[in-house]
């Protein structure tokens, strides 16, 4: 997996199979620092403190189809490969969070890739989950609730395909002025 | 989140259709969207059909997000759905997306080249 959205993907698709129903992306890049750091949390049902020490084992899996599960260790390994720190923390009924701190300017951090598309597909999942997304660039900050898109909407369902990419304009269109704007923040 | 007025704008033309989206009736699409079919690209196929369907406002279609389908090797995976009948596709693109729209979903005849029994029989 070459974007880190498509990691984002991935690891979601845990959240839904646990029945969550409130997923939060948190990207914060702190250029000074150095650090990309991308957290997901959700409130599905959690792991016991067996399944949470096996999942970063590639021969774990909670699947039937196959013997393998690497998405938690994919996951992990993009995020070592720059010399960042992985750590997965959850609460059986509470929830699950993972947080990956990769370095920002590492040559082997994979760029953000299309992260509109990772939260549509996610939106479009039947489970019908609810995103927030919170992006920070240094001190600009953009967010993405589906919660509030929904609220807007009344009975029109969020799947609705003009909806969606109206979904991704937004999300799109707002990355790219968080960027602008601390650019012309700095300048000034 | 800005621009939050054309969302009006969308949601009231969403209300004056008069076509209800029912799950049951017509052609649903299935991508396999677990691990394998993320690496393999799946990803940028199910926003194809998005984009397609929605420019093209093909109607009583929709697409939706599953997991793993079983045969990791010939993913991505998509699938058909028809009534009692299903298609399965294997190592769809972009191209095939658009074949498959084509060629089956408006023009009613599958495409052959994509078709499961290619890759397993």
């Amino acid at each position: 997996m070459n974007e880190l959205s498509l990691h984002i993907l991935d690891i979601c698709q845990n959240s839904i199979s646990a029945n969550a129903s409130l997923i939060e992306i948190k990207i914060q890049e702190i250029i000074d620092a150095n650090t990309y750091t991308i957290e997901i949390s959700d409130d599905g049902h959690g792991m016991n403190a067996k399944t949470l020490s096996q999942v970063s084992d590639p021969f774990f899996t909670t699947r039937t189809t196959r013997k393998v599960g690497l998405g938690i260790s994919l996951f992990k390994m993009a995020c070592e490969l720059t010399g960042g720190t992985f750590s997965i923390t959850s609460k059986e009924t509470i929830g699950t969070s993972i947080k990956a701190i990769f370095k920002h300017d590492h040559v082997d951090r994979a760029p953000l890739g299309d992260i509109e598309e990772t939260l549509t597909v996610l939106l479009m999942n039947e489970a019908g989950i609810d995103i927030r997304y919170v992006h920070t660039y240094n001190h600009q900050t953009y967010y993405f609730d589906s919660r509030e898109v929904k609220q807007i909407l009344g009975d029109v369902p969020i799947t609705d395909y003009n909806v969606i990419l109206w979904i991704k304009n937004n999300i799109k269109e707002g990355l790219l002025s968080i960027q602008k704007e601390e650019k012309n923040e700095v300048s000034r | 989140m800005k621009s939050l007025d054309d969302l009006k704008k969308i949601r009231d033309a969403a209300q004056r259709k008069v076509t209800m989206r029912d799950k049951q009736d017509g052609i649903r699409i299935l991508v396999g969207m677990a691990t394998c079919g993320i690496s393999a690209g799946a990803r940028p196929v199910m926003n194809k059909f998005v984009e397609e369907i929605t420019n093209r406002d093909i109607k009583n279609v929709t697409v939706t997000p599953v997991g793993c389908i079983g045969e990791c090797s010939i993913e991505p995976i998509v699938e058909v759905l028809e009534g009692d009948n299903r298609t399965t596709y294997c190592r769809v693109d972009e191209d095939v997306a658009q074949r498959i729209l084509d060629e089956h979903i408006l023009g009613g005849k599958v495409v052959k080249d994509n078709i499961i029994g290619k890759f397993r029989v």
